[in-house]
């Protein structure tokens, strides 16, 4: 297929595009323009049209108007096999590799031309022809299931590669790599297109990687273009302006140090050792404690047991061995034990774990209370009393929502999360576990988020806080550990913390 | 006379000899409806109304048959019931917020009222049947040449297994039904509409099992009444999970299911009498530990396609 196909990076050219869904403007009359091998940075908060953009582009959305340009050339994409022809391919966030299938199966299926019956001799030795050519490789026989992150993400770029892209969007690439795989990946692709073979659109939010890797940026704000140069002509603050225009940021609230420092051990984990949903082990022999008044971060790219830890903390999974001790009781996840106990919980995707998305606002806020007085009275629960503590807890935690008897589904990621932080913190908290609580969220709801969990630590919780998010526990934690495939790897005090030791880590080295 | 004089001469050799004929015999209907059942979930569906399908597939075989003399068009006239039926199912399935499994449970009840229905007047008359290869002419032993009366579908359907393995890993067509049951997002993105190859998967099931359900009524029992399945479809559907989508489990996991239905009429022929009921009951008994010494409350079932609503 390479020999009849030029290669070379191609330019793209989007003009006043605009895409409404239903009363809703994702895109306004957006213009973008990336020259061919160049790496362009498509920055903007979640919700502020990248994904609506590109996915014009790739021909999953059709915009209501404006053009694209392909090499100066007006070009209609209906698909997201026209984009392919086109040599415009794109890398998504979530991966769209077949977990059950080899990565030859994966590479060999995404031709546009696949023949009826597969030689898998023949397309083994083409594509490993074609892997000659390339900076990088990845094992052709093993499941997409058994890679990392990072070899998935490899993966992914081969094979738009393998089908001849030419113009590569890449969403949100680095979210589930170690630092290192990041610079590893995001070096190669550079590297491709400083070469003239490639041109990179890469949507992101971390200032880090555009500096790093990106010759131009994009800022984008509610659908519309806030601005963007020359990646060495703005400073990060002009384009965190950018980004976030006028809304007010809470500052995060100092870590303040009692007299005396972490006060007594309030969760203790001993040998843990629990099995994931497909039985095989997720977390194998983790101890560790946390102390009143500190916050314990775990480190880790997602998949490393992490869930499965929180899950043990949250009742929701049986540990295979091991212990957890909760102020010096043994704790088994019962609900009678989380509430002696004071123990609040933030798991991830709080809409999944940690509400009943039909049920009301008013409702969802009730439930590590309602059972008792004076919520309820013996047999019957008093609705008025479940409403105004609602009423109450939507105020101190600034929860936008038409109603307390909306249903909480309804509401956005942000407010959800504050709705369960207002009742995993309205009360008296002992100990707080947190599972990537600002995941998805935008500026002004991480920043509160994250004072409500530090104020929390001032109070003398202790707070477990598990994130995929580095910078997020550099800046709140008093002492970071890193989770390995189910072990605990590495452990260090915040103020020796380094950033390449904690990837390494990560990576398993 | 003779017969009786010669099962007990062979003694209990009869038993399992009688064993071996009833497992072919009864289990090709349960190959035919169980590769078709896997087609359709391995593209991410699960299709409970094959039970209806197959009933529909005796109905309309035997009608096929009787009215144009030949019985392989009445096994034809089946299958394109059954894909007709697989369409309903992947049509009504394809509309937003349809669940699956309630579709295939009223298609169930709606493929069985309507055989039920419509095959009033085929009650009296007599179809011809199915022929048989007779794998057996080396031996003089009756019970031998009787098991060894091999019928033409389940040869077909010996043949069909592991082509079907084959194809399901190396043909385009395996391959995006595969992709789609696995992942339906990859398969969006790489541009194959994850309905359609479902509505294609789904009528291939429909076809198997209306295939299936004409082996009732052509070639054994080989005629036409109400009492004519005894939940053959609503099983097979089982035995695909319990084969682990794999064609050739599926294969014997048929061959073992008609063995231990057809162990207690070996039994009762030999003498033992004494507990019929619980003989008969054998099948699903064993169907019942299978499932349980295989499943586990922690984890998931290995090999399940991962859209499949059943194991999500």
């Amino acid at each position: 297929m390479s020999a009849t196909a030029p290669a070379g990076a191609l330019s793209i050219e989007v003009a006043a595009m605009s895409k409404h869904f239903g009363a809703l403007t994702a895109l306004d009359a957006v213009s973008l323009r990336v020259r061919s091998g160049t790496v362009h940075a498509l920055l903007g908060e979640n919700g502020a049209g990248k994904s609506t953009l590109v996915k014009c582009i790739m021909g999953f959305y059709h915009a209501d108007q404006g053009d694209l340009m392909v090499d100066g050339h007006v070009v209609e994409v209906r698909n997201p096999r026209d984009a392919a022809r086109l040599g415009i391919g794109m890398v998504y966030q979530h991966f769209t590799l077949v977990p059950s299938m080899t990565v030859l199966e994966n590479l060999v299926m995404a031709r546009a031309d696949v023949p009826a019956v597969i030689d898998w001799r023949a397309e083994r030795a083409r594509l490993n022809r074609f892997l000659d050519t390339m900076p990088f490789r990845v094992a052709l026989d093993t499941p997409v299931s058994g890679l990392a992150a990072g070899e998935k993400q490899k993966a992914e770029i081969l094979k738009q590669l393998y089908l001849d892209a030419r113009f590569l969007i890449l969403d949100e690439p680095t979210s589930v790599l170690t630092p290192q795989e990041a610079d590893e990946i995001l070096g190669l692709v550079r590297g491709m297109a400083a070469a003239g073979r490639l041109t990179i659109l890469i949507i992101t939010h971390k200032f880090r990687e555009v500096l790093a890797y990106a010759d131009v940026v994009t800022v984008l704000r509610r659908g519309r273009l806030a601005g963007g140069g020359a990646v060495g002509a703005l400073s990060v603050d002009q384009m965190a302006a950018l980004m976030i225009g006028d809304d007010r940021v809470a500052a995060v609230t100092e870590r303040t140090m009692s007299g005396t420092g972490p006060g007594a051990v309030r969760l203790a984990i001993t040998d843990l050792a629990v099995a994931d949903a497909d039985g095989m082990p997720a977390v194998r022999g983790v101890s560790l404690t946390v102390r009143a008044g500190e916050i314990v971060g775990i480190a880790g790219v997602s998949g490393n047991g992490q869930s499965e830890l929180v899950e043990v903390l949250a009742g929701q999974r049986p540990a295979s061995a091991g212990t957890v001790v909760v102020e010096g009781e043994v704790y088994r996840g019962r609900r009678a034990e989380t509430q002696r106990h004071h123990l609040a919980l933030l798991p991830e995707e709080p809409l999944r774990n940690a509400c009943v998305g039909r049920m009301s606002v008013a409702d969802n806020m009730a439930f590590r209370q309602f059972d008792r007085a004076p919520y309820a009275k013996g047999f019957w629960l008093s609705q008025a009393v479940i409403r105004a503590a609602a009423r109450d807890l939507i105020t101190r935690y600034r929860v936008k929502t038409p109603s307390p008897d909306t249903p909480i589904a309804s509401l956005s990621g942000g407010n959800v999360q504050r709705a369960v932080l207002g009742r995993e913190l309205g009360g008296i908290v002992h100990i707080l576990v947190a599972a990537n609580p600002v995941f998805g969220l935008d500026f002004a709801a991480v920043a509160d988020i994250h004072a409500q969990i530090v104020a929390a630590r001032n109070r003398g919780a202790a707070v477990l806080l598990v994130s995929e998010d580095l910078d997020e526990l550099l800046e709140l934690s008093d002492r970071i550990l890193v989770m390995s495939e189910g072990h605990i790897v590495h452990e260090t005090p915040i103020a020796s913390a380094d950033r390449t030791a904690i990837g390494r880590a990560m990576a398993g080295h | 006379m003779s017969d009786v004089a010669l099962a007990a001469n062979l003694g209990l050799w009869t038993v399992p000899i009688a064993v071996v004929g009833g497992a072919i015999r009864v289990s090709t209907p349960f190959l035919f409806v169980s590769l078709g059942e896997l087609v359709t979930e391995k593209s991410g569906r699960i299709n409970l109304g094959l039970e209806g399908t197959l009933v529909m597939g005796a109905m309309s075989g035997f009608a096929g048959a009787w009215l144009s003399g030949s019985p392989w068009l009445g096994v034809l006239l089946a299958g394109l019931v059954g894909i007709a039926l697989g369409a309903l199912h992947a049509g009504i399935c394809s509309l937003p917020r349809v669940n699956d499994i309630a579709v295939g449970i009223a298609l169930m009840l709606f493929g069985t009222g309507l055989a039920f229905y419509l095959g009033k007047p085929l009650v009296q008359p007599k179809a011809p049947t199915l022929p048989a290869l007779p794998l057996g002419w080396w031996s003089d032993i009756p019970q031998i040449r009787a098991a060894l009366e091999v019928n033409g579908l389940f040869v077909i359907g010996l043949v069909l297994t592991p082509l079907l393995r084959w194809a399901l890993s190396n043909t385009r067509w395996g391959m995006i039904v595969r992709m789609v049951g696995d992942s339906a997002e990859a398969a969006r993105a790489l541009g194959y509409s994850p309905l359609r190859v479902r509505l294609a998967a789904t009528c291939f099931g429909g076809f198997m099992a209306g295939v299936g359900g004409s082996f009732l009524s052509l070639y054994y029992p080989g005629s036409w009444n109400e009492g004519l399945s005894s939940g053959q479809g609503i099983t097979a559907v089982a035995l695909v999970i319990f084969a682990r989508w794999n064609p050739v489990g599926c294969f014997l996991a048929s061959l073992l299911f008609g063995g231990a239905v057809a162990l207690g009429p070996a039994l009762q022929a030999v003498g033992v009498t004494a507990g019929a009921y619980l003989f008969n009951a054998a099948p699903y008994i064993l169907t019942l530990v299978i499932l349980i010494l295989s499943s586990s409350s922690r984890h998931r079932i290995a090999g399940a396609p991962g859209e499949l609503s059943v194991t999500r």
